[in-house]
């Protein structure tokens, strides 16, 4: 377990520094944020409909799509050179390289949120101070869930035609569902409600998430080798 | 006799069978007290709902053989069942609208089943559309297998989530707690139903693999 991590946590390591000294991707990331947010200002009625009842959507429609252009790149970084081939022929368990992915994805991922969120309480005026830390909470829980599933996906459209387009094509339907528990907690949180009608949601998440972890996990192995 | 002959017989008996069963529906069969004969669309849908949840779970249990064995056949075996399950999917997805026009008033409502259906449609197409992005046939099966799988799941995950919405699709009434809620007539037309989907899935079943097998053995993609 120690080991599987260890290694998990060398490819993750990798993957991070690759992308904060480059931070192309992370910076077009963070700015495709900021501006999905600013088309949603746009695309509404302020005057017909509350933001309060819009506000979760936005956030989760934003941080879906956002999600979804990180996770396209996770495994295109490794096709440059074969660097696939060197990573499969050394000495890591496909376990752990999976792990390490998710985790290098989910690090990406999360900076684009920590980004977009105050964005979001910026331009919607919607108060989260009270509920931040149980927010957060659902944030995180929803983020890997679908990023577990998009790893995974990521790693088999590489190697399809039209990868860029394949990855939503497949991943969407496997969003959807994590998408509607946390919609529905942001949106009970946002208005207020009493934690207690958010911790189905939480308990639902948390399943998703240790589920598709746990089979994202073994199936990837199935994914990379020939 | 060939595999797709054979097919295209048991299909053919399974079309024929069910237009018996539509005979029995419509003229030995009760009309429904609130719904009137809209409720006659019933012995489609529900068949044509539990042969599509049948077939994606057979891709799933391919999946799973096919990742421990690499026999192609149970590859063969879930490219065609996906396929037939997608087209009782989209007979779910028209029975259900033609019926929900004059007992609820609209087409379509973002209601908790109607979605999850549109989910598994959507799911069994994107499963095509994987496997026509692959050249590689290894690779393809493989591909398949996995999305195979993690579908599978995600249609347990559906199922439960299904309960916590509310929702305006009439309950199960077969497979429920106690005594099923429909009279004997009906229940007799539905199960007769739900036999020829059977018939129908495996006929169908047969000849796409026969499809299958001569694509594989010609060696194109």
């Amino acid at each position: 377990m120690r080991e599987l991590l260890g290694q998990a946590w060398v490819v993750a390591r990798k993957d991070l520094v690759l992308e904060f000294r480059t931070r192309t991707a992370l910076l077009s990331a963070v700015v495709f944020t900021a501006l999905v947010l600013t088309v949603f200002n746009f695309g509404r009625d302020p005057t017909a409909v509350a933001t309060i009842d819009l506000a979760p959507s936005i956030l989760w429609v934003t941080f879906t799509f956002a999600a979804m252009l990180a996770l396209n790149r996770a495994f295109q970084l490794e096709l440059e050179n074969g660097a696939l081939e060197g990573l499969l022929v050394s000495p890591l368990s496909r376990h752990s390289l999976f792990l390490g992915k998710l985790l290098a994805n989910l690090g990406f991922v999360g900076v684009v949120e920590a980004v977009g969120l105050p964005l979001f309480v910026l331009f919607f005026n919607v108060s989260v101070g009270p509920v931040l830390l149980p927010l957060i909470g659902v944030i995180a829980l929803a983020t890997v869930g679908f990023v577990s599933v998009g790893t995974l996906f990521s790693a088999m459209v590489v190697r399809t035609r039209f990868a860029e387009l394949m990855l939503p094509v497949l991943l969407l339907p496997f969003l959807l569902l994590p998408l509607t528990y946390a919609v529905q907690a942001t949106a009970r949180l946002l208005a207020g409600r009493p934690l207690s009608e958010v911790s189905g949601w939480l308990k639902l998440l948390a399943a998703y998430d240790l589920v598709f972890v746990a089979v994202a996990t073994l199936l990837f192995p199935h994914t990379v080798d020939e | 006799m060939r595999l797709a002959q054979k097919g295209r017989r048991v299909a053919l008996a399974g079309l024929l069978l069910l237009g018996g069963v539509y005979v029995r529906a419509l003229a030995f069969t009760p009309v429904e007290r609130f719904q009137g004969p809209a409720q006659k669309i019933f012995y489609l849908h529900v068949p044509a709902a539990v042969t599509t949840e049948l077939a994606v779970i057979l891709v799933g249990l391919a999946g799973v053989f096919f990742l421990f064995l690499r026999d192609p056949r149970l590859d063969r075996f879930a490219e065609a069942s996906a396929e037939v399950g997608t087209v009782f999917a989209a007979i779910v997805l028209t029975t259900g609208p033609i019926w929900g026009k004059p007992i609820w008033g609209t087409w379509w409502t973002w209601d908790a089943r109607l979605t999850s259906t549109l989910f598994l449609f959507f799911l069994l197409i994107s499963y095509h559309v994987l496997r026509g992005a692959v050249t590689d046939a290894g690779l393809r099966a493989r591909y398949g297998a996995v999305l195979g799988i993690c579908a599978v799941v995600l249609v347990g995950f559906i199922h439960l989530s299904v309960y916590l919405f509310p929702t305006l699709h009439p309950q199960p009434i077969v497979l429920r707690p106690g005594k099923p809620g429909v009279p004997p007539e009906m229940l007799v037309t539905l199960l007769m139903s739900f036999g020829v989907f059977l018939v129908l899935y495996v006929g169908f079943v047969m000849q796409r693999y026969a499809i299958a097998l001569r694509r594989d053995a010609s060696g194109h993609v």
